[in-house]
Formats: C-alpha cells, sequence, structure tokens
C-alpha cells in the first residue's frame, strides 16, 4: 500500500502538535451491495502506533466505527524541531502501512 | 516450469522473502499484528460491558474533561470528536457512541510524553451521547455529550 498516511508535525510551544490524514475505506462489514445484497467484507484499521523519535508514545485500537480516511491529531510534550514523528497502522485484514515525518 | 510462470513464482518468493527479513528485522512488527486488539471490548453491545471489558472498569467518576463535538451532526458517518483533560497521570482516553450498536469506537493508551488530547472522527449510527472515558491513576473519569444525528440531505 503507497503512502496512505499524511502527517503534519508542528511545534507549538514545547508540544509537537500532529495531525494526520490515513487513506482507508474503514468498511465496517454491516453493508451490502445494493445490487446483489451480499455483505461488503469488513476492511478497517485495528490499530494504529505513534513514535517520537523511535519511542511509542501512543498507541490506538480501533473499531468498525471509526469513519473512513480517518483523521488522527495528538500532541507530544516536550518535543523539538526536527524529532522524528512515525505513524503506522494495522488493519483487519492484516495489511500495514507507515510514514515518518521531521516535526517543523 | 514455464519460463514466464517461474519467474512471476521467483518474483513473488523474493517479495515475500523481502517481507519476512523485514519482519524479521523488527521493521514490520507482526507483535503488533497479534497483538491484544480488545475484540471482545469491540463486540460489546453495552457502555457496562465495554468498561468491563476493556478498562477493568465499572463505575465512572466525573472530571474535568473537554468533549468537542457538534451539537448536530449533519452527516452521521463523519463526526468529529475531540477529547483533552486536566486530569493528571492520564493512561487511555477511550470513545464511546453509546446508542451504537457496539459502543467501542476506540480507545488511546498515552504514554508519559504525550498530552491527553486526542481527536479523530466517528461513526453515529442515530442520535446519542458521545462518552470519553478517562482512565488516570488507575481511576476512571468520564463526560457525555448528545450529539444529534440529521439523516440525509440538508439537515432536515
Amino acid at each position: 500500500m503507497a503512502n496512505s498516511i499524511k502527517i503534519k508535525a508542528k511545534m507549538s510551544g514545547d508540544v509537537a502538535i500532529v495531525k494526520s490524514l490515513i487513506s482507508h475505506e474503514m468498511e465496517t462489514g454491516l453493508r451490502k451491495k445494493k445490487k446483489t445484497g451480499i455483505l461488503i467484507k469488513a476492511h478497517y484499521i485495528t490499530e494504529v502506533t505513534c513514535e517520537h523519535n523511535g519511542k511509542v508514545v501512543m498507541t490506538a485500537y480501533w473499531g468498525r466505527a471509526i469513519s473512513k480516511n480517518p483523521y488522527l491529531s495528538f500532541r507530544i510534550k516536550g518535543a523539538k524541531a526536527g524529532d522524528k514523528v512515525k505513524i503506522s497502522w494495522v488493519d483487519n485484514q492484516n495489511n500495514t502501512d507507515t510514514s515518518e515525518v521531521a516535526v517543523s | 516450469m514455464s519460463t514466464m510462470k517461474r519467474r512471476l513464482f521467483l518474483k513473488g518468493a523474493a517479495a515475500s522473502s523481502v517481507v519476512v527479513a523485514a519482519a524479521g528485522a523488527g521493521l514490520i512488527t507482526p507483535r503488533t499484528v497479534l497483538a491484544a486488539w480488545p475484540a471482545k471490548a469491540f463486540e460489546a453491545k453495552s457502555t457496562s460491558d465495554v468498561l468491563k471489558s476493556l478498562l477493568n472498569g465499572s463505575d465512572t467518576n466525573p472530571g474535568d474533561i473537554a468533549i468537542k463535538a457538534p451539537d448536530i451532526a449533519e452527516n452521521g458517518a463523519v463526526v468529529p470528536v475531540t477529547v483533552s483533560t486536566k486530569i493528571d497521570g492520564v493512561e487511555s482516553i477511550t470513545f464511546l457512541v453509546e446508542k451504537n450498536d457496539q459502543p467501542l469506537a476506540a480507545s488511546f493508551n498515552l504514554g508519559a510524553t504525550t498530552q491527553p488530547f486526542v481527536a479523530s472522527r466517528v461513526k453515529m449510527a442515530k442520535t446519542s451521547n458521545l462518552t470519553a472515558v478517562v482512565k488516570a491513576g488507575g481511576k476512571l473519569y468520564s463526560k457525555s455529550k448528545e450529539v444529534k444525528v440529521t439523516i440525509g440531505g440538508c439537515g432536515g
């Protein structure tokens, strides 16, 4: 999966404000195809891991109720410009993706 | 094996061996693929079952928690939610949509350097309370906000 994660990380005082947008269907598995009535398979991100300079600062468990193309924002204390912020996700079909940016 | 088939096979084998090598090097961390995704909590049909299964608790205390979400959500599929709190020592923040068939939407485990602030967007089946549960110092705190969900069209 080519890069599905867009990250913006900006310093505000001594806190890095991280905003990200992930391209993902987040299909609940409860919808049916209109013509055939066949259930569309559930396909959603189950876990998101956020790292700051290689150290995990947040892990999120997601379910089918997170919106399509999920938005995620969080804040890291004591960060500095140039620090690395990395976001990785895994979904229920075992796909993964990861992206890293430097804090500006 | 025909030449083309052999090439495709080798390409596939090479690709999968890269994955295995990367996994071995800890780059893909299969550990997280098998990790403790709280299935029982996500399948729970009531907020009390979610609290028991995910957070090992039942009672929540009122706390200094701020929930920012629209009073009326035009589109129940994309409801922005921001939760922040002034409580000290926050270990996790959990989002519940009470009237969803399965109320647990997400749970965020925060490290020591992460501010107790998290924003995302959730799906709401209908008008319901959005509840944020904060776990701090082993205790549970919660705050709810009602979000009205209008179905279809221009808010009507």
